[in-house]
């Protein structure tokens, strides 16, 4: 059999084999070298796996499709640095499964919303986003301050985003591993048995919800905004490092 | 139905029910060529911008970018939307650069007399300040009783001279009051708020602004330790002047008679305050923009 032109496109048994060929060569030049070049995700200190609290609160944002709506990527453009602040670097989302980069911008990005406004307002915001931005079109989440936070399974949580790669420590071993590579204070709050206590602790410490004596699912969203894109100190990252790696 | 003759198109061969052929005519021209030219097109892409992975690295691409850093100094980078950015910041810097410059040197109470710097503080400082500030404090500072302090008025928490004001930015602040439910009684607590009423001219019990008032200034509840004797609050803490009409932690103003403006009192001293924190912003805005914000902020009403 030749391979003239008309041979392939009337064998539908060739025509799939050579489709994919082709679609593999694409895959192979654009995305598989991605997994070598060793400057794709920049070495950049501070950023940590998200604490048992921030986790679940991450759940939360995902089981309540915020995603739909508010985009985590700060692109390099002048514009989307003046407004969100430094462009969003791939180390930052690597602990991320899977990331919330999102393209739909229908609320502003929320890359580096931690630390920029005081719980308080997270909560009545969330609450209520037009008590406080009147001309806002979110819903309101009244449930989140109501509903007691499932922390039942949060060692089973961190045991399956172990298995993709997030350093969660099992055992004394990746303990101390953690321990040279975030410094123990961060390495205490990767440890899986400990997460229940460590996630009240946080939740009765940070009071996110205004209530220090049970723990919301409120408690858990607003740790996990306050701490987005707050890992990285690029006070100490000379701009020009950053050019090297695209 | 007449029979239709075959035309004199090509046909792939396939008929289906009896007369359904395919036709097999040549790409249109225009269409080739086009294709043949985003062809060329991909390959001078790859000569002049970053493509090709080629092991642990990728071609930059011979296409570069140069422009004056902050320092002066001629840098060039082969061409990315980072280094584009950097450009860009650096141009825009550049255009900023006397304002900023002029906004740094001159102290305070220089700058209002400037009308090219004042007018660069009122469209500049809009920018940032609707960025980052109205979220709590609303789009034109006049902030939400309850949560967020006003800007507009001359009543100022933790002082609103520029140094103060530039302060309060640099660092946050942070609101606390202690709970009195378990120190005190019910009884002594209502005493209290009609006490707190009187000060700034709401009605009140006369009997129990009189008790309100031994009580304030007792080790029992000891109000005076913060607010001051004369209830005017204490700016290095943050504590509230009680003796002026502005409210923020108790919503007198949204209660609708005399009795909801005393239970609004009364909610403040039985379950304090825990909040009323205001983030820093070091860190996230640069000196010169916070400078800029006080100057903004200073200029909204109040300043002193």
């Amino acid at each position: 059999m030749s391979f003239k032109h008309e041979n392939v496109e009337t064998n539908a048994g060739v025509l799939l084999v050579l489709t994919m060929i082709a679609i593999s060569v694409g895959g192979m030049v654009e995305i598989a070298p991605l997994f070598f070049i060793k400057d794709t995700t920049e070495n950049v200190a501070g950023v940590r796996p998200y604490t048992p609290l921030e986790s679940r609160g991450r759940d939360i944002y995902v089981r309540e499709g915020c995603y739909t709506c508010h985009s985590q990527m700060i692109r390099p453009f002048r514009d989307e640095q003046l407004r969100y602040g430094h462009y969003s670097l791939a180390a930052e989302s690597k602990y991320d499964h899977p990331f919330q980069w999102g393209s739909k911008r229908t609320g502003p990005d929320l890359a580096r919303v931690g630390a920029k406004y005081s719980n308080e307002w997270h909560v009545q915001h969330l609450l209520k986003p037009t008590s406080v931005v009147p001309e806002s079109v979110m819903p309101n989440y009244p449930w989140l301050l109501s509903t007691k936070l499932d922390i039942s399974d949060i060692g089973d949580r961190m045991r399956a985003l172990r298995i993709t790669g997030v350093p969660y420590s099992a055992n004394q071993e990746e303990y101390e591993h953690n321990v040279k590579q975030f410094g123990e204070a961060v390495a205490k709050t990767l440890v899986i048995a400990d997460a229940q206590k460590n996630l009240v602790a946080q939740a009765t410490d940070g009071n996110y919800d205004g209530d220090r004596g049970s723990v919301s699912e409120m408690d858990a969203l607003v740790a996990y905004l306050q701490v987005l894109g707050t890992m990285v100190d690029f006070s100490k990252i000379k701009p020009e490092e950053l050019v090297k790696f695209r | 139905m007449a029979e239709k003759t075959p035309t004199q198109a090509q046909t792939t061969g396939h008929v289906w029910d009896d007369d359904l052929q395919e036709f097999n005519n040549p790409l249109p021209v225009w269409w080739t060529y086009t294709f043949y030219v985003t062809i060329v097109f991909a390959l001078v892409y790859w000569v002049v911008y970053p493509s090709w992975p080629i092991g642990k690295s990728f071609l930059p691409g011979v296409n570069t970018i140069t422009y004056k850093n902050a320092a002066g100094q001629e840098e060039s980078w082969h061409w990315n939307t980072r280094s584009k950015l950097l450009m860009e910041t650096q141009a825009a810097a550049v255009a900023q650069k006397p304002y900023f410059d002029k906004l740094a040197a001159l102290p305070y109470d220089k700058i209002a007399k400037d009308p090219e710097l004042s007018s660069f503080v009122v469209s500049a400082g809009k920018v940032v300040f609707s960025e980052n500030c109205a979220a709590c404090h609303q789009a034109g500072g006049q902030g939400k009783v309850g949560f967020f302090p006003n800007l507009t008025d001359d009543d100022w928490i933790y002082g609103g001279s520029p140094e103060k004001i530039n302060e309060t930015i640099t660092k946050g602040r942070h609101g606390y009051m202690p709970p009195f439910s378990d120190a005190l009684s019910g009884a002594q607590i209502d005493e209290l708020a009609h006490y707190v009423a009187s000060l700034s001219g709401l009605k009140a019990d006369a009997a129990k602004v009189a008790k309100g008032k031994e009580l304030f200034h007792s080790h029992v509840a000891a109000c005076y330790y913060c607010h001051n004797d004369d209830a005017k609050g204490r700016k290095d803490i943050g504590s509230a002047n009680l003796t002026d009409k502005v409210w923020l932690w108790a919503d007198v103003p949204g209660a609708a008679d005399d009795a909801g403006k005393i239970a609004a009192i009364r909610k403040v001293i039985v379950g304090g305050l825990d909040k009323g924190v205001m983030p820093s912003w070091q860190g996230r805005l640069s000196e010169q923009q916070i400078k800029l914000l006080t100057v903004y902020v200073h200029e909204l009403g109040g300043g002193k």
